[in-house]
C-alpha cells in the first residue's frame, strides 16, 4: 500500500514540476536578466544614437588616449602584483609552519573591510601629495589583494598533495614542484581573482580621485558633474566597457579548458606543511609588511584625525542619520537582490541545463558593469521613459541587483545544493502546490545561503559610492556619500567617523567571508 | 497555488509602490533644492528658514553644471523646486531653455542691479572673488602676477594650480571670455595648460600650495578663510592676493537662486527666495562660517573679508556667461 503510493506520487509530484515551478522560474529568471542587462544596451544604444561620426570624434582624441594608457597601464600592473603578493602570502599561511598562521591568515583577509577609498584618504594623510600611477598601483594592492588571496588560499587548501609527492618521487626539486605541479592547479583560482581584481580597478572611482590619478572611471563622473548625462560621458561609457569585456576575453584565454580533480577512491588527504629552518620567523616579514600598509596605514591616519577632531566630529544628528539611512539602503538593495538571485540560484542547481547557465552567465556579465555605468544608465533610461522611477529607491535597489547579484547567488548556489531534492517531492506528494513545496523545504533550509548571500551584497552596498551618488533619492545621505563630500572639502577630521563606521559594520561580513571560504574548503 | 499567486501580485504591487515613492514624501509645505552651492551653506540656511517660516527644505547636493543639465533633462517633470548654484553659468543655462519662473519684484529690489542678471529671471545670493593665493615662504608682493594674464607667461611655467574641472575655474575663464574675447581666452587658456597644475578642488588646490607643490592657485577667496577659522592646517603658509583694477582676475563671481517653471510649490519656494536674500538669509553669510560676500542691500559680509567695494572688479554681465564657449576652449587647448 505504502509502495504504491509513493511509486504514483512521486512522478505525478515531478510532472507537476516539470510544467511548474521550473517554467515560471524560468520566466522570472529571464526577466530580471532582462533587467540586468539593462546598462549593456543601454551603452549600444547611446552608441548608435549618437552616430558614427560624433562617436569617433568623440572617442579619438588625445584624451582618451591619455585615459586608456592610465587605466590600461593600472590594470597591467596591479594585477600581476596582487597576483603574486596574494600567492607568497597564501603558500606561507597555508603550507608552511611560519608562526601564527592563523592569525596571519586573518590580517590578510581584514583589509577588505576597509572600502577602497578610505585606504586612498589613509594614505593622503601619511603623504599628503601623493599622486599618479606609482601611488594608483601601490593603494591599489593594499586594498584589493585580498580578493586574490581568498581564492587562492582556498585553492591551496583544497589541493591534492599526492600529486606534489609523485612529482618529488619522480626526481623535481621542491621549486619545480612548486612551479610544474602546483601553480597549474592555482591556475583557475588565479585567473577567477584577478579578474576580480581587475574590474575593480575599472570601475573604482574614489580610490584615484583622491590621488589625482584619471582612469575612465573618474573622468565619466567628471563628465557627469559637468555635463549630466551628455554623450561624452556616455562614449567614455563604451571604452570602459570595451575595456571590461578585453579583461573577461583576457580571463577565458588565460583560464584554459584544463581541469584538475582527483579520480578514483578516497579523499585527498590534507596536506603537510613545509618546514621553513630558520627562515621560519623571518618568513613573517611579509605579510608584517603587508599589514602595515594594508591595515597600519589606515588605522594610524583613522586614529590620527579622530584624536585631532575630538569630540566636536561626532555630530550625532547628522552621522546617526546617515547611518539609518545606509542600513535601511543595504536592507533593502540586499533583501531585493538575495530575492532576486533566488530562481536563478535554484534553476542552476535543480535543471542545470544550457539555457539555465545562459540565464546565469547574463547576471554576471551583468555585474561586471561598472558603477558608474549602471548608474549612467538608469538616470537615462528613468529620466526618458521610466519616468515615475525617476530618483527612487526602486531605481538605486535595481541598481544594488545588478551590480551585487552574483555575490548573493554564490552563496544561494552551494546551500540550495545541500538540501536533497527529495523533501520538494515529498512536501509535493503530501499535497503541497509546487510553489508552497519549495517554500516549506528549499527555500526554508537554504536560509543560511540567503542570509551569507545578504551579508555580502550588503557589505558591497556599505561601501559603494559612485553609482549611490548618482541615483540616491533626493535627500539621501549614505556614510559613503557623506564621507566623501567632507573630504573633499578636506575636512578630513569631520570624515574621519564615517569611516570608522564603515569599517566597523564591514569587518562582521568580512569575517563572514573568510568563515565561508574555509567551510567551502572543508577546513 | 491560486491563493499564493494573488499573494505575490499583490505584495510585489505593494512594494514597487512603496519604493516608487522618493524617500521624503512630499509634504504641502515643503520644497526641493537642487543644491550646487557648498552643503554646510545650504543646510545652514534651509534650517534657519524652516525655523522662520515652517517649509521644510529637501536638499540634493551636486555641482553647477551637472544640475544646469539635469534640470533641462528633466525639463516639466523636474522633482527640483529650487536651483542654488556657486556661479552664475549654470543658472544662465537654465534660464536660455526658459526654465525658470520669474522672481518676484519684491525680492528682486533686495539685491542690488549688479548680483543679479537684468531680465529678473534669476536672483544673486551670495558672492565670491577670485583671488590668487601664494606661498608667502616663496613669494613677496613684488614677485606676484600683476594681471592673471600674466600666469600664462612661460615664466611661470610649472609654478600654479587650479581646479578646472570645476565650475568655479570655469566661471573666472568666462568672465575672461566676456571681458576679452574668445582669442585672447583661447590664447591664455594655451598659456595655461603648459604652465599649471591641475587639482580637483579648489580646496585640494589650496592645500597643495600651502604644502610646498606649487607657488600658487587661481581659486576664490573664501576657501582660505574657511580653513583659518577652522585648524589653519591647509592656509597657515597663504598669503591671498586680489589682483584689483578691473583685471579679469578681479572677477566677482555670482552665486545665483532660482525657482522653476516646473516647481509645485512656487509660492514656498518664492518665500525661500525672498528669505534668502532678506535680512535672515544673509546673516547667515555673515555670522556663518562659509565666508561668502553677502549680496543684499545694506547687508553686511564676515568682517574678516576684504569689503567688496574694495576689490575694483571688472563689469560681467552674468546672465551671459556662456560656459558651453568655455568648455569648448578648454577642450581644444587639451585642458578636458
Amino acid at each position: 500500500m505504502t509502495s504504491s503510493v509513493s511509486d504514483n506520487a512521486i512522478p505525478m509530484a515531478r510532472r507537476r514540476r516539470r510544467s511548474g515551478p521550473s517554467s515560471w522560474t524560468f520566466a522570472i529568471a529571464v526577466t530580471i536578466a532582462l533587467f540586468a542587462l539593462l546598462p549593456l544596451g543601454f551603452v549600444i544604444w547611446a552608441t548608435v544614437a549618437t552616430g558614427p561620426e560624433t562617436a569617433f570624434k568623440l572617442i579619438a582624441r588625445p584624451r582618451v588616449g591619455a585615459l586608456l594608457v592610465n587605466t590600461v597601464a593600472l590594470v597591467l600592473i596591479t594585477v600581476p602584483l596582487c597576483a603574486l603578493l596574494a600567492v607568497a602570502l597564501a603558500f606561507l599561511t597555508e603550507r608552511t609552519d611560519m608562526p601564527g598562521r592563523r592569525l596571519w591568515a586573518w590580517l590578510c583577509i581584514t583589509p577588505l573591510a576597509v572600502p577602497a577609498f578610505v585606504h586612498s584618504y589613509a594614505w593622503i594623510g601619511l603623504w599628503p601629495g601623493l599622486n599618479g600611477l606609482g601611488a594608483g598601483v601601490a593603494i591599489s594592492l593594499a586594498a584589493y589583494f585580498p580578493f586574490l588571496y581568498l581564492p587562492v588560499a582556498a585553492a591551496f587548501r583544497l589541493l591534492d598533495p599526492a600529486l606534489e609527492d609523485q612529482a618529488a618521487s619522480l626526481g623535481l626539486s621542491p621549486l619545480a614542484v612548486f612551479r610544474r605541479v602546483v601553480l597549474p592547479q592555482l591556475r583557475l583560482s588565479l585567473c577567477g581573482g584577478s579578474l576580480l581584481v581587475g574590474l575593480h580597478l575599472l570601475a573604482e572611482y574614489g580610490l584615484y580621485a583622491m590621488i589625482r590619478f584619471d582612469t575612465f572611471t573618474t573622468a565619466i563622473v567628471e563628465q557627469f558633474q559637468s555635463t549630466y548625462n551628455g554623450v561624452a560621458a556616455h562614449m567614455l561609457a563604451l571604452v570602459l566597457v570595451v575595456c571590461c569585456f578585453a579583461l573577461i576575453g583576457l580571463e577565458v584565454v588565460l583560464r584554459g579548458r584544463s581541469r584538475y580533480a582527483r579520480l578514483g577512491s578516497g579523499v585527498a588527504r590534507v596536506a603537510g606543511v613545509m618546514p621553513l629552518g630558520r627562515w621560519r620567523h623571518a618568513a613573517m616579514a611579509l605579510p608584517a609588511l603587508t599589514a602595515v600598509f594594508a591595515l597600519c596605514i589606515p588605522a594610524y591616519t583613522l586614529t590620527r584625525w579622530l584624536v585631532a577632531g575630538g569630540a566636536a566630529i561626532w555630530r550625532m544628528d547628522e552621522i546617526g542619520l546617515a547611518l539609518s539611512q545606509t542600513l535601511i539602503i543595504c536592507l533593502i538593495g540586499g533583501v531585493c537582490t538575495v530575492l532576486a538571485a533566488l530562481p536563478v540560484a535554484w534553476l542552476v542547481v535543480r535543471r542545470p541545463d544550457r539555457k539555465n547557465r545562459i540565464v546565469e552567465s547574463c547576471y554576471y556579465l551583468a555585474s561586471s558593469m561598472p558603477g558608474v555605468v549602471v548608474a549612467l544608465a538608469l538616470v537615462a533610461v528613468t529620466v526618458r521613459v521610466a519616468l515615475p522611477l525617476y530618483q527612487t529607491v526602486a531605481t538605486i535597489t535595481l541598481a544594488y541587483v545588478i551590480m551585487f547579484l552574483p555575490r548573493a547567488l554564490v552563496s544561494l548556489r552551494t546551500s540550495i545544493a545541500q538540501v536533497p531534492v527529495e523533501l520538494e517531492q515529498a512536501a509535493a506528494s503530501l499535497g503541497r502546490s509546487p510553489a508552497r513545496a519549495l517554500m516549506a523545504t528549499t527555500v526554508r533550509l537554504a536560509a543560511p545561503g540567503a542570509a551569507a548571500g545578504m551579508a555580502l551584497t550588503s557589505l558591497g552596498i556599505l561601501n559603494e559610492l559612485t553609482a549611490t551618488q548618482m541615483l540616491a533619492p533626493n535627500g539621501t545621505r549614505t556614510l559613503a556619500m557623506a564621507f566623501w563630500a567632507l573630504s573633499s572639502e578636506i575636512d578630513y577630521a569631520a570624515a574621519a567617523p564615517y569611516a570608522v563606521l564603515m569599517v566597523v559594520f564591514s569587518l562582521p561580513m568580512t569575517w563572514l567571508l573568510h568563515h565561508q571560504s574555509r567551510k567551502i574548503a572543508g577546513r | 497555488m491560486k491563493n499564493s499567486v494573488v499573494l505575490a501580485v499583490g505584495a510585489s504591487a505593494l512594494a514597487f509602490s512603496a519604493f516608487a515613492l522618493p524617500a521624503h514624501a512630499q509634504v504641502a509645505d515643503s520644497i526641493t533644492i537642487y543644491n550646487a552651492q557648498h552643503e554646510g551653506l545650504t543646510k545652514e540656511w534651509a534650517e534657519a528658514f524652516k525655523e522662520d517660516t515652517g517649509i521644510v527644505v529637501t536638499i540634493r547636493n551636486g555641482s553647477d553644471m551637472e544640475f544646469a543639465n539635469q534640470i533641462v533633462q528633466e525639463g516639466e517633470n523636474s522633482p527640483a523646486d529650487v536651483f542654488l548654484t556657486e556661479n552664475s553659468p549654470a543658472m544662465a543655462l537654465v534660464d536660455g531653455k526658459g526654465l525658470f519662473e520669474p522672481v518676484a519684484a519684491d525680492t528682486l529690489a533686495q539685491v542690488p542691479e549688479q548680483f543679479r542678471p537684468a531680465n529678473g529671471h534669476w536672483i544673486g545670493v551670495a558672492a565670491r572673488s577670485t583671488v590668487f593665493a601664494y606661498d608667502k615662504t616663496k613669494l613677496t608682493a613684488d614677485k606676484l602676477p600683476t594681471s592673471m594674464l600674466d600666469l600664462a607667461k612661460p615664466e611661470w611655467k610649472g609654478r600654479w594650480a587650479a581646479s578646472p574641472s570645476g565650475a568655479d575655474f570655469q566661471a573666472i575663464v568666462g568672465a575672461l571670455l566676456q571681458l576679452k574675447g574668445a582669442d585672447v581666452t583661447e590664447s591664455w587658456l594655451q598659456g595655461m595648460q603648459a604652465n599649471y597644475t591641475a587639482y580637483k578642488g579648489n580646496s585640494i588646490a589650496m592645500k597643495a600650495v600651502n604644502a610646498g607643490e606649487v607657488e600658487g592657485a587661481l581659486i576664490y577667496h573664501y576657501y582660505y578663510f574657511g580653513d583659518q577659522a577652522k585648524t589653519g592646517e591647509n592656509s597657515n603658509n597663504l598669503g591671498l592676493h586680489y589682483f584689483k583694477g578691473q583685471d579679469p582676475g578681479a572677477f566677482v563671481s555670482i552665486s545665483g537662486g532660482g525657482i522653476l517653471k516646473s516647481s509645485k510649490h512656487k509660492e514656498q519656494a518664492q518665500a525661500f527666495l525672498e528669505w534668502l536674500t532678506g535680512e535672515s538669509g544673509q546673516r547667515v553669510l555673515r555670522d556663518g562660517t562659509s565666508f561668502e560676500y553677502a549680496v543684499g542691500k545694506g547687508a553686511a559680509s564676515n568682517k574678516a573679508l576684504v569689503p567688496l567695494a574694495d576689490l575694483d572688479a571688472p563689469k560681467v554681465e552674468p546672465s551671459m556667461l556662456n560656459n558651453a564657449q568655455v568648455t569648448d576652449l578648454m577642450t581644444e587647448a587639451g585642458i578636458f
